[in-house]
């Protein structure tokens, strides 16, 4: 006897239920550890139920019992791929509220190698997505210039990924002029491998096909999902902090913010290819007013800085300042703040609550890719499972940031 | 950088105060950033007018988080962030929340509160009324508690790990091979206010 459920009772026909598959926990294309549950009508996404959290440290429950600057590496494993960017939100959460002004020099130095981060991770998601819809070479040519861009991080800080360069009150040390030369020499020659990479995409015909009307954002949408970054210059709303709520020297930039008018993934690495060369040309403008500041202090020498190691030899305040900066740590006013930047994947914030110790009463991570995974059911229903990877890829997510 | 107030959200303050006078409890401009304070039950209501009023257009929601004061009578505060593209403005909403109090879920006109809502649940157990699908986000399937509250211990309850004998991973309370230590560095000369070993002495 057949079972009677099977069968539908108005046509007699064979009941057809939809089907549930797991995509991750480990799977190439879930960039890191994602478990999404798939609803599927054959072969369209019905809907999608994105698992988080297999990555999670707590890292803002341990902030709460480090000092601020003890905290500060925590931001290099957030999001992993551009990691001096988070460390930024978290100097500037604590220098307004302490109200500190970095030197200039510092200043350019960090817009500088905030555009490292942006190419770094640019380059990594463009060419791994490129890898999601069946592209090899892409990723292959893209970290070798992500390589040279880890030995600039290395030469600064003295790590190519866990950077710490960035303190509250400027950055950890002076650039030495060789490394600045060596980049302005990079930027010279990086826009060749762009070319290079785009020859092998943008008119790709696999990859249009894979890539063109796939996870179509409007305006409303964005606003709706709380997105940021490129995904609402995908969609066509020219929405840049670097433009609309300046900070650090970026006003002082002359850049510009590419936009895209069908809100789709291809349009996402369009975007990413131009920003790139937006990078470029702001690194080597932030290099050509660091000549001006050459010599310059690069940390704000005050209570949230350690003194100069010159002073340390002959001053006993110095030496106190040092020691007690490095155990006991810098105090932070009471009150709350929001510091922003313009991360490479969107909007990276933090929320910081001080009560006026040297430890963070509350420090909560605003993360771009927990608002854009969160609509991964929007974007993808409707779609062909294989598209499911093309948008994971296009909307960059990595789960440093995600779970935290 | 600067404390310079902007005229554009001393306008919005004023405008806030003016059509919600009853629902808004303080409005203030600290550091450049507009601070209102709304009781809890009018959350939804409001983050709805922050939206659909030409005015404000706060269409981009954020963040939403708590922050945990064991001391106060209403133990939680809940604070919003909103975003607005048009009029490149920010605002943060907060409300006191007591620890057996429910909170109107703002899913209804920001769809994307839906996993910060969660996550908020999940870290400091603070129920939201009218949420979808309130489930646990980033803690563990079956995890018990919420880590974020301030009586939550930083090394949590169990560990896991995988047993050879039976093949799986397994859960067992936390057993520290060390105490865990919490090196408390704040000055004795500012700050501390429970006794030090020697303040005996110092009391008579």
């Amino acid at each position: 006897m057949e079972d009677k459920a099977e069968i539908d009772p108005l046509t007699g026909e064979h009941r057809i239920r939809n089907f549930n598959i797991n995509f991750g926990p480990q799977h190439p294309a879930a960039h890191g550890v994602l478990r999404m549950v798939l609803e599927l009508d054959g072969e369209i996404v019905e809907r999608v139920d994105p698992h988080i959290g297999l990555l999670h440290r707590g890292t803002e429950k341990l902030m709460e019992s480090r000092t601020y600057l003890q905290n500060l590496p925590y931001f290099d494993r957030l999001d992993y791929v551009g990691t001096m960017n988070q460390e930024h939100a978290w100097c500037l959460a604590i220098e307004k509220l302490t109200g500190t002004v970095i030197p200039r020099r510092a200043s350019l130095i960090r817009v500088l190698y905030c555009e490292i981060g942006r190419i770094l991770n640019h380059l990594l998601n463009v060419t791994t997505q490129a890898m999601d819809v069946g592209a090899l070479t892409p990723p292959l040519w893209g970290f070798e210039k992500r390589e040279d861009l880890m030995i600039f991080y290395e030469r600064a800080s003295g790590a190519r990924l866990h950077a710490a360069y960035f303190r509250p009150g400027g950055v950890h040390q002076d650039l030495p002029q060789d490394l600045i030369d060596d980049i302005m020499e990079w930027c010279r020659h990086f826009p060749e491998t762009l070319d290079d990479i785009e020859e092998l995409l943008t008119e790709n015909r696999i990859f249009k096909q894979r890539n063109v009307d796939i996870g179509v954002v409007t305006p409303e949408d964005c606003q709706a999902h709380g997105f940021s970054g490129v995904l609402v210059r995908s969609a066509g709303m020219a929405w840049d902090l670097r433009r609309s709520q300046p900070y650090e020297t970026y006003s002082e930039m002359d850049f510009k913010i590419p936009v895209g008018r069908n809100g789709d993934c291809y349009d996402r690495y369009l975007i990413r290819m131009l920003e790139m060369r937006e990078s470029v040309k702001i690194m080597e403008q932030a290099i050509e007013l660091m000549e001006a500041t050459k010599g310059e202090d690069v940390l704000a020498r005050g209570k949230i800085a350690p003194p100069r190691r010159a002073d340390m030899k002959t001053s006993m305040e110095a030496l106190i300042h040092h020691f007690k900066l490095y155990t006991e740590g810098f105090h932070v006013p009471e009150g709350e703040v929001y510091a922003a930047v313009e991360a490479p994947k969107g909007e990276f914030g933090v929320y910081l609550v001080a009560d006026g110790t040297h430890r963070p009463y509350k420090a909560k991570i605003r993360a771009p890719g927990f608002a854009h995974l969160q609509a991964m059911d929007h974007l993808c229903k409707g779609h062909m499972l294989a598209d499911v990877s093309a948008i994971l890829g296009s909307i960059d997510i990595v789960f440093g940031e995600v779970d935290r | 950088m600067s404390d310079m107030v902007d005229s554009g959200l001393e306008d919005l303050r004023e405008l806030i105060l003016g059509r919600k006078r009853d629902s808004t409890l303080s409005a203030e401009i600290v550091r450049g950033e507009l601070v209102v304070t709304i009781p809890v039950a009018a959350a939804a209501e409001f983050a709805q007018f922050l939206q659909r009023d030409s005015n404000c257009q706060f269409t981009t929601l954020i963040d939403i988080t708590a922050v945990d004061y064991p001391q106060r009578e209403q133990r939680f505060e809940m604070v919003y962030h909103f975003l607005s593209m048009p009029l490149n403005q920010r605002i943060r909403v907060k409300a006191a929340v007591g620890e057996w109090e429910m909170v109107p879920s703002i899913t209804g006109s920001h769809p994307s509160a839906d996993w910060y809502e969660r996550e908020v649940y999940d870290m400091y157990g603070v129920v939201f009324s009218g949420h979808p699908d309130l489930r646990r986000i980033l803690t563990d399937y079956g995890f018990r508690g919420h880590p974020l509250r301030k009586d939550f211990p930083t090394t949590g309850y169990v560990e896991m790990r995988y047993d050879e004998g039976q093949k799986r991973v397994i859960y067992e309370p936390v057993k520290l091979s060390q105490e865990y230590r919490q090196f408390d560095f704040l000055s004795p000369w500012e700050g501390v206010e429970y006794m030090i070993p020697g303040d005996e002495k110092a009391t008579k």
